[in-house]
């Protein structure tokens, strides 16, 4: 059994420390939008903006990081396999068919998680922070133009409805590479490893 | 005696006689203290006025100390005619409304036309007992219902603002003949007992008209007021409501509703008595966000800092009907009822009563402009009307939210013209509602005094009913400490005390009519989606291992 380096140690680390914040994002965020009583709100929003600030440090090093390793081609979405990918598991899954899709370090992921990773970085994503900037620097911004383009509850409404897209593709993110592996937990091995082991080659 | 016995004793006597004036000290005292035998007075004041020639008395009347006061205090009078204590009267300069007692309705007695000799018990003068009151005569100035320190002096309720001239029973009370030469040699400053005997005491007794003043305010716990408590700062009326001349700063026709000034200081336009003239405009620590202090832009400091209405431990009034009174016993008394607390719930004269204490106040936006329905001015009688209510809207940057005591009325109107009417309540003859007990008699009496007395031009068309009515209280005073303060959830929650306040959105308050069921069934779906889809997995798992 050969076993491969997928992921350095720098994106094991970005991944669950992002993994959580971004909980304790969702878990305070949603105590604030009033949808439950945990922490109390004054607890709440203080944690959701220390989060934040720590989200939005690791995701600047993430980005540097990206760039400079070239790793941001990772997530560049392709169609081609795509239609594969998706009758995998929507039938093949079922009746134990190879996956169609094989992990190498320069292609961690398959066409489906390009996408669905690709729409988490540039569209949920920027969408949580620069409508959480604008809620959080409100008082900057009040009075001025661009509250006339852009009204203090639409922000609020992007923020709250880009974090819906997050719940969404997290438990979609959780179940995929949690429990599609092969064995079921082998994406989740590799992502504390980093490394691939040899028997998924075999498919 | 050994030598180191001797010693001993030697050393004892030198620290016993070193220590003896520390030791004769009593703890605390400063020995600066001993030398001033002299009356504390003296501290405040560089005039004793027990050594006045003028006020050795007797006085046979208030006109005449005010005569003998003002032999020293030659412009006290003039300053004191200009003041809406004396004027009743009040040009707000941004509604252009003409408001103060002569001329603003209310829905507790309604208005002070035909009844001035019962109201003026509250006027800072004699004698002002009807529409021909003199508003130049200096002597009719009352400096003593400020200026008493005695505790001693007070004005007869029915006595045209007289003290009484000798003991008398008014309802129950006695009212014990004050000493004028007494209570003039001992004036000073205005106190808590001086404003607080007529603004304590609004609308007819104590806490019953503002619900944020009542006598509690005199010595109240800390948690009940952190300024005017002896245990914070000992404020009186008159460290936030400062007099220049006889005129004081703060009013409820016309309220800085947003401070912007910042923290007085000598040589800048003071704004006191606001929050913000001692408390700056950033109050709060910043810690992680400044978003406490960003609230300072849109909610008013009493908003969070008086969590409720009436805290003191006394129940203010919160509901008037006036369509109830009337009722009599068979000795023609009017009938008192009250309640198991022993408030005043129905009374003969009056009608009927509803009370509430350390209760939310109901929050509005508010630019500081108090506008009235007036006398002659048209309402709706088929929804409340609204006797007074705060202006402002979420739209205006100079509008903040505020606290106000809502109190709900029953009072007359005309249903022909459709206004609103006083009555004639007190008075010497029957068309007085007191004396009567006749609506068409004490209204038609009370529009002709209103007219007289320059209040309005309107009529009384001869037919009257009543009508739901509504005022709005501004809440400014019972500061609570600030652990006491709201919390956070008071408003950012889906029921909290903002539910019904139009205006931006409140996190945690609002939500998007689509975003919340679209995001939810979303994330239903998801999660189904994937139990479904793992439970399928895992069932042709098991049936293809086992």
């Amino acid at each position: 059994m050969s076993s491969v380096r997928i992921f350095t140690l720098y994106e094991r680390f970005w991944h669950w420390s992002q993994a959580v914040l971004i909980f304790g994002l969702l878990l305070t965020g949603f105590e604030i939008h009033g949808t439950y009583g945990l922490l109390g709100y004054n607890t709440a929003f203080s944690i959701h903006i220390v989060l934040a600030w720590a989200l939005i440090v690791l995701w600047a090093f993430t980005i540097f990081w990206h760039v400079v390793t070239g790793e941001w081609r990772q997530y560049v979405p392709t169609h081609r396999g795509m239609l594969a990918v998706m009758m995998y598991y929507a039938y093949g899954i079922f009746s134990g068919e190879a996956k169609p899709y094989t992990q190498t370090p320069a292609s961690k992921h398959n066409p489906l998680q390009r996408m669905a990773y690709f729409s988490f970085k540039a569209a949920i994503a920027p969408a949580l922070w620069i409508s959480g900037l604008l809620l959080l620097f409100y008082a900057a911004w009040r009075g001025t133009a661009l509250e006339g383009l852009l009204p203090f509850a639409t922000v609020a409404y992007v923020h709250v409805a880009a974090a819906f897209g997050l719940l969404v593709f997290i438990i979609g993110h959780v179940y995929m590479a949690g429990t599609t592996g092969d064995p079921w937990y082998a994406y989740l091995k590799s992502m504390f490893t980093g490394k691939k082991e040899g028997r998924s080659d075999s498919h | 005696m050994s030598r180191p016995l001797v010693c001993s004793f030697l050393l004892g006597i030198m620290l016993t006689l070193l220590m003896a004036p520390v030791l004769a000290q009593e703890p605390g005292q400063s020995p600066a203290a001993d030398t001033l035998d002299a009356p504390t007075m003296l501290l405040e004041s560089t005039a004793d006025h027990r050594k006045f020639e003028q006020l050795s008395g007797p006085f046979e009347s208030g006109p005449d100390v005010t005569r003998a006061c003002l032999e020293c205090h030659t412009e006290a009078a003039l300053q004191v005619h200009r003041s809406i204590h004396w004027t009743w009267e009040y040009d707000q300069p941004e509604t252009g409304q003409k408001l103060g007692k002569r001329f603003a309705l209310n829905n507790l007695c309604l208005g002070i036309a035909g009844s001035e000799e019962r109201c003026s018990s509250c006027h800072t003068g004699y004698d002002f007992d009807g529409a021909d009151f003199d508003f130049t005569a200096e002597e009719k100035v009352d400096c003593l219902v400020c200026h008493d320190t005695t505790g001693t002096y007070v004005k007869f309720p029915v006595g045209g603002g007289h003290p009484p001239a000798e003991d008398r029973v008014f309802r129950g009370t006695l009212f014990k003949a004050p000493d004028l030469a007494e209570v003039a040699q001992n004036v000073g400053k205005t106190s808590r007992e001086t404003c607080g005997s007529c603004h304590f005491e609004g609308g007819g007794g104590d806490a019953v008209k503002h619900g944020d003043l009542d006598s509690t305010l005199l010595s109240p716990a800390h948690s009940v007021d952190v300024h005017m408590s002896p245990d914070g700062l000992d404020f009186s009326c008159s460290t936030c409501h400062e007099f220049s001349g006889h005129i004081q700063e703060g009013s409820r026709y016309h309220v800085t509703a947003k401070a912007e000034g910042g923290i007085s200081v000598p040589g800048r336009e003071s704004e006191r008595p606001s929050c913000e003239s001692c408390h700056g405009t950033e109050p709060h620590d910043t810690r992680i966000h400044d978003k406490l202090n960003q609230h300072v832009e849109r909610i008013a400091c009493q908003t969070c800092h008086v969590p409720e209405i009436a805290r003191g431990g006394m129940p203010t009034k919160i509901s008037w009907d006036w369509s109830t009174a009337g009722e009599r016993d068979e000795d023609g008394r009017p009938i008192v009822r009250k309640d198991q607390q022993g408030n005043v719930i129905y009374d003969g004269m009056k009608g009927s009563f509803g009370w509430d204490e350390d209760y939310p106040p109901l929050y509005r936006w508010f630019d500081g402009n108090m506008r009235y329905t007036l006398l002659g001015d048209r309402i709706d009688p088929g929804q409340p009307v609204e006797v007074n209510f705060p202006e402002g809207s979420p739209d205006d940057p100079r509008a903040r939210i505020w606290p106000f005591k809502v109190m709900e009325g029953r009072q007359p109107y005309d249903t022909q013209f459709e206004t609103l009417l006083l009555a004639h309540l007190f008075g010497r003859d029957d068309n007085a509602f007191w004396r009567g007990y006749d609506w068409d008699k004490a209204i038609t009496s009370g529009m002709a005094e209103a007219r007289r007395a320059g209040q309005t031009d309107a009529t009384y068309s001869g037919s009257f009913d009543f009508v739901d009515t509504r005022m709005y209280w501004p809440v400014n005073h019972m500061v609570a400490p600030k652990e006491q303060a709201l919390s956070c959830e008071s408003c950012h929650s889906t029921d909290g005390r903002l539910a019904d306040l139009p205006g931006p959105y409140i996190p945690g308050r609002d939500r998007h009519p689509w975003i919340e069921p679209i995001g939810w069934t979303a994330v239903i779906l998801t999660l189904l989606g994937v139990l479904g889809h793992g439970g399928v997995r895992y069932w042709l798992h098991r049936r293809r291992y086992h």
